[in-house]
C-alpha cells in the first residue's frame, strides 16, 4: 500500500518530453547557423574584393591608378587612370541628389502638413509604384524621354549628346526621389507632434512650421536620407550604363557621355573577361573602391543619426 | 481677489484679419509653389514612364511575344526564353532565401536573447548588406559562385545564389517584423499547456505569422524579379534561345532582354524591349496586387 | 457721495454702467448677469461661446459649452477625463483646425468677432490667443531662439528689438534671473520647470491677448507647479487665462471662475459625450455648487 515512499518526485521530463527537448536544442543550433549565413556573406563580399585588388594594385600600381587621367584598361595598350570613373561617378552623383534631395524632402513636407487625407491617399501608392519600378526601365525611360526631351531642351550650357551624363543623372534622380520622400516622411514623422503644434500655437504658417521647426528638430533623419540617396546614386548601374554611354571621358561638362564606376564595372562584365587577366583584375579593383565609399557613407549616414539624433522622450 | 475696476484696457482692437506682411504671404506662396512642382515632378514621371513605354511597345503586344524566342527579325523576337529564365531564377532564389530568412528570423526573435551580441552583429550585417550596391553582388558571385569556389558558370543556380544574398536582407527584416507582430499572448499561451518552444512556435506563432512571411516573401521576389546589375556580371545577356530545364542551365532574365532590345539600334527592335518591359511590369503589379490582397485578408482575421 | 463711492468700492461692485459696445452688430456684455459670478467684480468679457461643439467624424466629443472669459481672471476648466476639456480649449484659438476629422459647431467670439468666421485669419488668431502644452515642448533651439521664434515669424524686429522682447518676455514668466547668462544654450538644457516657464515667455514674447493653458502641471513636480501658479497670479492682470487643469485644488486655489465638465451618454449615441455642466465663480463651485453632479465630483476627490 505504501510504494509512495520509494517514488522519487520529480519535475525533470522524461521519455517523450526528453526528446522533445533535446531536439529542440538541435534546432535551435540549426537556425543560429542559419542566421550567422548573413554574416558570412557580408565577409564573402569583403573577401572577394581584396584578393584580386591586391593583385592589381601590385600590377598596376597606386601611381598610374590614382594619378593618370586616361581610363583605358581594355584596351591595347591599357591605361589605369581612374579619374575619369570617379569624376563621371561624381557627376552623375551631383545631379542625380540636386534632384532627389530637395524634391524629395518637398514631396514630403507637402505629405506631412500641406496634404489633404485624399490627395495622400493617392499620392502615396504613387510614390510606392514608382520606387518598385525595376532599374532597367528607367534606363528605358532614360534614353526614351529624358534624353531627347528633358536633358537636351534644360542644358543650355553646352550641347547634349544622344548619351549624356546629364540625362542619366537626372533619371537617377527621379528614380531616388520616392526613396528620398519615404526617408524624409519618417524623418519629419518623428518629430513630436507638440512641437509642431508649439509652432502653429505661435501665429506661424505652414512653410514657418516646416522650415522654422520640423527641418531642425528631424535633421538627423534628414541629413542621414540625403547621404543613403547619395550612395544609392554612386551604386547605380544599369540606368548610367544605358544612357549615359560608355565612354570614360576625363570632363566636366555633363552633356557628353560618361562612364561611372559602377557603369564601368557592368561594361567590363558584358565581355567575357578571362580570369586573372588584368581586365578581370579592374572590375575588382574599381569595385573594391565602390564597395569603401558606399560603406563608408552608410556609416557615416547612420553615425549622424546616433550622434546627433535629437532625443524626443 | 482685488476689486478691480473694468475700463477697456485693451491694447487690441477688435480685429482678427491678417496682418502679415506681403512678403511674409510671398514666401508662403512660393514655398508651396515649390511643393507643388516636385510633387507633379513625381506623378508626372510615372505618366510619362508608363506612356512612353505603351506607345513604344504597344506595336508588338501579341502573343507571339511571349510564344517566341530570340530572332534575327525583331517581327519574329519574343521573350519566351526570358519569362521562364525569370521564374526559374526568381522561385530558386525566393525558396532558398524565404528559407534562410526565415530560421534566422526565427533564431534572432525567439530564441537568441535580443541584446546578445551576436543578435547585434547580424542586425548591423544586415543594414550593411543592404547598403551595397548591387553590382557588387554581381562581382562577389562572379569571384565566388561562377568562377571561384563554387565554379557553377554562368547559370540558373548561379544567377538564383547571388539573388538569394541580394534579397536576404529584406526577407529576414520582413520575416522577423512578421514575428514580432504576433501577439506574444499567443507564445505564453502554449508555454501554459507545457509546449516547448519549438512546439509554441511550429504550431502557434508561425501559423500566425505566415500572412505577414507571405507579403515579405512576395515583395523579395519582386525585387529579384526586377534585378538587372548583377546579372550583367553572370552571363544573363547571352543570347539565350531556349528555356532553362535545370539549375545549370544557361539562361536569361526579363530585365537583361529589356537591357539588350533597348540598346539596339533597330527600331522595331527597341519596339521589342518596351513590350518586354510592359509585360514584367505587369508581373510585378500582380505580385504586388496578391499581396496586397493577401494583406487585406489576414487583417480581417485578427 | 464719497461715502456712496466708498460702499461701492467695498462691496467690489464695477460702478460702470453696463456698455454696449457694439461691433459688428453683437454686443459685448460687461455686466455680470449671465454668468452668476456670484461676487466677482464685474470684467469686460473678452472671449465668449456659444453652443459650442465638436466632432471628431460621426463622434460628437463635446457640446452645449457656453463660456465667457473675462479680463483680469482665471478660468479653469475641470472634470474627469475624456469630457471635452483639451478639445474645448483648443477651439479657443483654432488648433482643432489641424485635425482633419474634427468639425467645430456653434460659435466662438473673440471681441465680437467669430473666430471660425470669414473676418478671422487663423494664424492671428493663434497669435492674440496663445497656447501653453501639457508637457513643455520648447524647439530644439537656443533659449533665446526659442523666445525669438514668434516675434521672429510674426514680424521682422531688429537685433535690439528682439533682444528686448526676449528679456520682457522671460521676466514675465519669472525666468529672466535663471537663464540671462546662457541665453544661446539649447532649450533642452533647462529642467522640466524652467522649459514650461520658457514655454510661457515664448507664448508672451507674441503679445497675446488671452493664455490658453492645457494642464501646463501636469508633467511638473510640486514645486515648479507652484511657481507657474504664481506667476499665473502677476499675469492674469494683463492676460487673461483659461486654464485645464485635472488638479482640483489648483483650479479652487488659482482660477476667478470654473466651469465644471462631465460626460453623458446620449440615445443615439455610442461613446459618451462630454458637457459644460456649471460654470460659476470658483468660490462658489467649490462651496455651494448648484448642480449635484458638480458636488458629487467636487466631494468625491475631496472627501
Amino acid at each position: 500500500m505504501n510504494s509512495s515512499a520509494t517514488e522519487k518526485v520529480s519535475l525533470q521530463p522524461s521519455g517523450l518530453k526528453a526528446r522533445q527537448q533535446r531536439i529542440e536544442v538541435v534546432i535551435k543550433f540549426a537556425l543560429a547557423i542559419i542566421a550567422a549565413s548573413g554574416v558570412l556573406i557580408t565577409t564573402g563580399v569583403v573577401l572577394a574584393l581584396v584578393r584580386p585588388t591586391i593583385d592589381f594594385f601590385q600590377l598596376v600600381g597606386f601611381n598610374e591608378f590614382f594619378m593618370s587621367t586616361d581610363w583605358f584598361p581594355l584596351y591595347e595598350p591599357p591605361d589605369y587612370g581612374v579619374w575619369p570613373l570617379v569624376i563621371g561617378t561624381f557627376t552623375v552623383m551631383l545631379i542625380a541628389v540636386i534632384i532627389a534631395v530637395p524634391g524629395g524632402l518637398a514631396v514630403a513636407f507637402f505629405l506631412s502638413e500641406y496634404a489633404s487625407p485624399k490627395v495622400k491617399r493617392f499620392l502615396k501608392p504613387l510614390l510606392e509604384i514608382l520606387a518598385g519600378v525595376p532599374t532597367v526601365v528607367f534606363g528605358f525611360f532614360a534614353l526614351n524621354f529624358i534624353a531627347p526631351n528633358v536633358a537636351k531642351k534644360i542644358w543650355v550650357f553646352s550641347d547634349v549628346g544622344f548619351y549624356s551624363a546629364l540625362a542619366a543623372g537626372i533619371t537617377v534622380g527621379l528614380m531616388i526621389l520616392p526613396m528620398m520622400t519615404t526617408l524624409a516622411e519618417d524623418a519629419m514623422a518623428a518629430v513630436p507632434r507638440a512641437l509642431v503644434d508649439g509652432a502653429y500655437a505661435l501665429g506661424a504658417t505652414k512653410r514657418e512650421a516646416c522650415t522654422g521647426v520640423i527641418l531642425q528638430a528631424g535633421l538627423s533623419g534628414i541629413i542621414a536620407a540625403g547621404v543613403i540617396a547619395m550612395s544609392r546614386a554612386i551604386g547605380e548601374t544599369t540606368i548610367v550604363l544605358l544612357a549615359a554611354g560608355n565612354t570614360a571621358n576625363f570632363s566636366f561638362d555633363p552633356g557628353v557621355p560618361m562612364q561611372t564606376m559602377s557603369s564601368f564595372i557592368g561594361f567590363a562584365g558584358l565581355g567575357d573577361q578571362p580570369t586573372g587577366s588584368t581586365g578581370y583584375m579592374t572590375i575588382f579593383a574599381v569595385g573594391s573602391m565602390l564597395f569603401v565609399i558606399t560603406f563608408g557613407l552608410n556609416i557615416f549616414s547612420r553615425r549622424i543619426v546616433t550622434r546627433f539624433r535629437e532625443v524626443y522622450e | 481677489m482685488s476689486s478691480t475696476v473694468a475700463t477697456n484696457t485693451s491694447r487690441f482692437a477688435a480685429d482678427l484679419r491678417d496682418s502679415t506682411s506681403p512678403s511674409r504671404k510671398l514666401r508662403d506662396k512660393l514655398f508651396l509653389t515649390g511643393l507643388w512642382v516636385a510633387t507633379l515632378i513625381g506623378v508626372l514621371t510615372l505618366f510619362f514612364l508608363v506612356l512612353s513605354t505603351l506607345l513604344k511597345g504597344y506595336t508588338r503586344l501579341n502573343l507571339s511575344l511571349i510564344t517566341n524566342f530570340p530572332s534575327p527579325f525583331p517581327e519574329d523576337a519574343g521573350i519566351q526564353a526570358a519569362i521562364f529564365g525569370s521564374i526559374w531564377v526568381v522561385v530558386t532564389s525566393g525558396v532558398v532565401s524565404l528559407f534562410i530568412a526565415l530560421g534566422s528570423a526565427i533564431y534572432l526573435e525567439e530564441f537568441a536573447s535580443q541584446s546578445s551580441r551576436f543578435n547585434r552583429l547580424i542586425s548591423i550585417n544586415i543594414q550593411t548588406l543592404a547598403g551595397v550596391p548591387s553590382i557588387v553582388f554581381g562581382i562577389l558571385g562572379l569571384a565566388f559562385v561562377a568562377r571561384g569556389w563554387l565554379g557553377w558558370g554562368f547559370t540558373v543556380g548561379t544567377a538564383s545564389a547571388v539573388l538569394t544574398m541580394m534579397v536576404l536582407p529584406v526577407m529576414i527584416v520582413s520575416a522577423r517584423e512578421a514575428l514580432k507582430a504576433v501577439p506574444s499572448s499567443l507564445r505564453e499561451g502554449s508555454y501554459a499547456l507545457g509546449a516547448t518552444k519549438w512546439q509554441a512556435i511550429s504550431k502557434q506563432v508561425l501559423p500566425a505569422a505566415i500572412p505577414g512571411i507571405a507579403t515579405g516573401s512576395i515583395l523579395g521576389v519582386s525585387r529579384a524579379l526586377g534585378e538587372s546589375a548583377p546579372l550583367i556580371l553572370l552571363g544573363a545577356l547571352a543570347y539565350v534561345s531556349s528555356n532553362p530545364s535545370g539549375l545549370s542551365s544557361d539562361y536569361t532574365v526579363l530585365p537583361l532582354v529589356i537591357m539588350k532590345y533597348t540598346q539596339e539600334a533597330q527600331d522595331e527592335f527597341r519596339a521589342v524591349g518596351a513590350a518586354a518591359i510592359i509585360v514584367l511590369l505587369l508581373l510585378l503589379v500582380s505580385l504586388n496586387l496578391l499581396a496586397i490582397v493577401i494583406r487585406d485578408r489576414s487583417r480581417k482575421s485578427w | 457721495m464719497v461715502e456712496n463711492m466708498n460702499k461701492v468700492m467695498d462691496a467690489g461692485v464695477s460702478s460702470a454702467a453696463p456698455t454696449s459696445d457694439t461691433v459688428r452688430g453683437v454686443s459685448l456684455r460687461t455686466d455680470n448677469a449671465q454668468a452668476g459670478s456670484a461676487g466677482l467684480p464685474a470684467q469686460e468679457m473678452i472671449m465668449e461661446s456659444r453652443d459650442l461643439q465638436v466632432h471628431y467624424g460621426d463622434y460628437l466629443a463635446v457640446r452645449n459649452v457656453n463660456l465667457q472669459i473675462h479680463r483680469n481672471e482665471i478660468t479653469a476648466l475641470i472634470g474627469p477625463s475624456g469630457c471635452g476639456k483639451s478639445t474645448i480649449i483648443r477651439c479657443f484659438n483654432r488648433m482643432n483646425d489641424l485635425i482633419p476629422s474634427a468639425k467645430v459647431g456653434g460659435t466662438v467670439l473673440y471681441r465680437g468677432i467669430d473666430l471660425y468666421g470669414p473676418e478671422a485669419n487663423a494664424g492671428e488668431v493663434r497669435r492674440r490667443i496663445g497656447m501653453v502644452f501639457q508637457k513643455p515642448n520648447p524647439f530644439p533651439k537656443s533659449i533665446y531662439d526659442n523666445v525669438a521664434f514668434g516675434p521672429r515669424v510674426n514680424g521682422k524686429p531688429s537685433k535690439s528689438e528682439t533682444d528686448e522682447l526676449v528679456e520682457t518676455s522671460l521676466k514675465r514668466a519669472a525666468l529672466w534671473e535663471e537663464v540671462k547668462d546662457r541665453l544661446k544654450q539649447p532649450a533642452f538644457s533647462l529642467s522640466g520647470g524652467q522649459q514650461q516657464r520658457l514655454c510661457i515667455a515664448r507664448a508672451l514674447a507674441v503679445d497675446p491677448d488671452v493664455l490658453l493653458m492645457d494642464e501646463p502641471c501636469s508633467a511638473l513636480d510640486p514645486i515648479a507647479t507652484g511657481r507657474i501658479e504664481d506667476l499665473m497670479h502677476e499675469i492674469k492682470g494683463q492676460y487673461p487665462i483659461v486654464i485645464v487643469t485635472h488638479n482640483m485644488q489648483q483650479a479652487a486655489r488659482v482660477s476667478d471662475r470654473t466651469a465644471f465638465f462631465n460626460t453623458e451618454v446620449d440615445a443615439d449615441a455610442t461613446r459618451p459625450t462630454g458637457v459644460l455642466v456649471e460654470y460659476d465663480a470658483t468660490r462658489k463651485i467649490f462651496s455651494t455648487p448648484s448642480d449635484p453632479r458638480t458636488e458629487q465630483y467636487i466631494t468625491g476627490r475631496m472627501g
